[in-house]
């Protein structure tokens, strides 16, 4: 068990290797970007081990399970089935190792790993990606002004968010947390020097800051609420799990701590309402919202919710039916997500906001209790949503000059770009749900799990974003790779990235001013992705009775008993056809020119609701000026009133209070009584020296006599004392 | 053996010594009145030194005297320097330690 006892490696080597670039980067002939590619390149063989490995422990387990009632005519097979039958609880328990990180009041608050399914999944999921990503970039960012140091951030980010997955407590997660918020916030803000990049990168990360609070709030709940189930607080992962469900803890105390994790659920993962950070985030260099705005950081937001899962479970009552805030906040994130990405020119925002509706599904997919499903779609997503964003970079790098204007700048690629096309293709398929890609597999799940456990409405809105999701992702091709190339023949028509690029950059890739295929560094990940978003979704193909991804992933220990609805032909056929409906209906629309052609032109409702949705629901004035704004003026306004007329009021008072007690001070206490004392001391010193004085007559004889007087004196006392 | 003979006298001295130190004007005077004070001192060890059969009390006896030799020629000194600078050796001169 070398891979899961020492898991802890794979988050130290990016970690290592951030410090390494850091510091000596630029001395290597690479400008560090081998250190990064070989550190992440160990920490994928460790993943991969560890992954082997986990799969290679249920996998015993399983057959224990098996062996123990069967085979017991030979001894040596009745001892192997009774060591191994012993065992078959341990198993499938996570593997816990954690050392003391510091001490505080009696209580040890640890450092440590917990390695079960989801975090051997997640630990593969973030190394490939990222592994992928760190190659990518080494073309797409060359000759970046900061190359080195993107290297660096990206290998920080890389062990941040290995950090978070393997935490076995909700107080280093909290850690991994934060440095990822960090991370994001330095690589979304690569290209400073332009205003509107640092301001997408505040923009990001104050944003999750809000949901932030609650993750603190509930972390430090997380702590209480083991010391109610148990005595001993502790910030315990499994402990927390436990205690959730053993039914000591009231159910206001966990409904409290579910609501405050949602809301940090909310902030990282992109859900409504505070979703608005995700699109803008898009400023960042592309791998980055590959890697960090598609595939990892925001899917935190999911797996914490999936690693504290009980809490969720009992504090919103999963099980029952009811409706819950977790399923209510991701279903309406479906939807308006799915809705914004038709608006959108940039081909990053559209996937951008498609990221935001797939993150719905799994949040969805959590709140209605879905468990496996949800964590089955983040694993499938995280591959074609970071082919299709790969897929993105590609085009802008090499297809139109750097800009990402789908309307501007592209169209008619598909001819100079087949690599790029058919790779772009195959991920949008994925996207929509078509069968058998994995989109279709974890979406479906999501989907007949919701319609069976009775959350019969949610499963229409998983539908009805099956739908548009199919629908814009043909829309961002037919603008991207059909119809007629409308980009310039110059070089940084469009000067959003170009300008980050030196002009003696001007290699043969630029020369022709025609765009054309991205070199192999960029096409091969591309493939690797697309060969994930094709096979992703069959390790857990249940018609064909697979059911691998289940098997391996769920927890055993500290789980609830979740509905696992068996394979309809029926439902994966209605969404089927609803994703084909939807790329149909967008294929009428832009190859065939039909349907409500200029409809907003013609309809003043629905031109109302295409200024709605291009204003992004006026969320971002919502909260930059009802939000901001307000606090800016009344409350501001208010806030000087009070300070002008209350505040200052008892100042004022205050201030008198302290003029009066320091006059009196001054004039009785100081100035008679203190000066009294000092001077009267004074005085009277004066006056004895005065009448000492006289004895000193400067006479030698009187002195003589004096100093006989005092002789005999004494020799009295002594003589009176015996 | 008789003692309080000795010391009897040995009082005597002493007193008619800070007698004279205490109301002779001449400086002269009163440096033999402490000269006097010495031979009380004196008196008195070699009278316990006899008594108590010890050379211990004789013996700081001559080192008082060999002291007073030295005492005497040091006060005869500053005497003189007083008269040079005074033209008096009368002590009722001496103030200039008067506060």
């Amino acid at each position: 068990m070398f891979f899961l006892d020492h898991a802890w490696l794979v988050p130290l080597i990016p970690a290592v290797s951030f410090v390494v670039i850091l510091l000596f980067g630029k001395r290597f002939p690479k400008g560090g970007s081998e250190v990064g590619i070989v550190a992440l390149f160990a920490s994928w063989v460790l993943s991969c081990g560890a992954f082997y490995q986990w799969v290679q422990r249920v996998d015993d387990a399983g057959n224990a399970k098996g062996a123990a009632g069967t085979v017991k005519a030979f001894a040596s097979s009745l001892k192997l089935a009774a060591t191994s039958s012993g065992e078959h609880a341990a198993p499938v328990a996570p593997i816990v190792h954690s050392i003391t990180w510091f001490q505080s009041g009696g209580i040890k608050f640890g450092a440590g790993i917990q390695i079960d399914g989801l975090a051997v999944m997640m630990m593969f999921v973030v190394t490939t990606i990222s592994l992928l990503v760190h190659v990518y970039s080494t073309e797409y960012m060359r000759n970046d002004r900061r190359y080195t140091y993107f290297f660096a951030a990206l290998s920080l980010f890389t062990a941040s968010m290995l950090l978070l997955v393997v935490a076995d407590n909700t107080l280093q997660l909290l850690v991994g947390w934060e440095l990822v918020g960090l991370c994001s916030f330095m690589l979304i803000g690569h290209w400073w020097e332009e205003k509107p990049n640092s301001n997408a990168a505040l923009k990001a990360f104050l944003t999750t800051r809000t949901g932030d609070i609650g993750l603190i709030i509930g972390v430090v709940m997380t702590f209480f609420i083991v010391g109610r189930a148990t005595g001993t607080p502790s910030f315990n992962i499994v402990a927390l799990n436990t205690a959730a469900l053993s039914g000591k803890v009231s159910h206001l105390m966990l409904l409290v701590c579910a609501c405050a994790l949602m809301a940090a659920i909310v902030g990282k993962s992109g859900q409504f309402p505070l979703h608005t950070w995700l699109p803008d985030a898009m400023a960042g260099p592309t791998p980055v919202s590959a890697l960090i705005h598609a595939a990892t950081m925001v899917v935190a937001g999911v797996y914490l919710g999936a690693r504290v899962y009980p809490v969720f479970f009992e504090g919103f009552s999963i099980g029952n039916g009811g409706v819950n805030l977790m399923a209510i906040i991701g279903g309406t994130t479906v939807i308006i997500g799915a809705a914004l990405a038709f608006v959108q020119d940039d081909i990053k925002k559209v996937l951008a906001y498609s990221t935001i509706s797939q993150l719905g599904y799994m949040v969805m997919g959590l709140g209605v209790g879905a468990w496996i499903a949800a964590i089955f779609h983040l694993f499938t997503h995280a591959f074609f949503k970071a082919d299709l964003f790969l897929g993105a970079g590609s085009v802008s790098h090499s297809g139109s000059h750097h800009s990402f204007d789908m309307k501007e700048d592209m169209g008619g690629l598909r001819k100079f770009m087949p690599q790029t096309f058919a790779t772009f293709v195959i991920g949008s398929l994925a996207l929509a749900g078509i069968f058998p890609l994995a989109g279709f597999w974890s979406k479906d799940e999501i989907l007949l799990t919701a319609g069976k456990s009775g959350y019969t409405f949610f499963m229409v809105v998983g539908l009805a974003g099956a739908f548009m999701t199919a629908a814009y992702m043909t829309r961002c091709i037919y603008l991207t790779f059909y119809g007629e190339y409308r980009g310039g023949d110059h070089v940084g028509a469009h000067p959003d990235e170009a300008e980050h690029l030196p002009v003696e950059d001007g290699l043969e890739a630029h020369a022709p001013h025609r765009p054309h295929e991205s070199p192999p560094v960029i096409t091969v990940p591309l493939w690797i992705l697309s060969f994930f978003a094709v096979t992703a979704g069959l390790l857990n193909a249940e018609p064909f009775h697979i059911e691998k991804f289940k098997e391996w992933f769920e927890p055993r220990v500290a789980f609830p008993e979740l509905v696992h609805p068996a394979f309809s032909w029926g439902a994966a056929g209605l969404s089927v056809a609803i994703a084909v409906l939807g790329i149909a209906v967008a294929y009428e629309y832009y190859w065939d020119r039909r349907g409500l052609r200029d409809l907003s032109s013609r309809n003043a409702a629905a031109r109302a609701g295409k200024t709605f949705l291009v204003n992004k629901y006026y969320l971002d004035y919502l909260y930059t000026d009802v939000v901001v704004g307000s606090i800016k003026g009344p409350i501001a306004n208010a806030s000087y009133w009070v300070n002008q007329h209350v505040i200052d009021a008892v100042l004022n008072g205050v201030g008198r209070g302290s003029l009066g007690v320091a006059r009196f001070t001054y004039d009785v206490l100081d100035q008679r009584g203190v000066d009294g004392i000092v001077n009267g001391l004074a005085v009277g010193t004066g006056d004895a020296g005065g009448a000492a004085r006289a004895v000193e007559t400067g006479r030698l004889q009187w002195y003589a006599l004096l100093m006989f007087s005092a002789v005999t004196l004494f020799s009295v006392f002594l003589w009176i004392a015996h | 053996m008789l003692l309080n003979q000795f010391l009897l006298l040995g009082a005597f001295l002493f007193a008619a010594g800070v007698y004279g130190v205490v109301t002779r004007r001449n400086s002269v005077l009163v440096l033999m009145s402490v000269e006097l004070m010495l031979a009380a001192v004196n008196v008195n060890l070699v009278a316990f030194s006899a008594y108590l059969h010890t050379v211990a009390g004789q013996t700081f006896a001559l080192f008082v005297l060999t002291i007073a030799a030295a005492e005497v020629g040091v006060g005869l000194a500053m005497i003189l320097l007083i008269y040079r600078n005074l033209s008096s050796s009368d002590l009722d001169d001496v103030d200039v330690l008067k506060g």
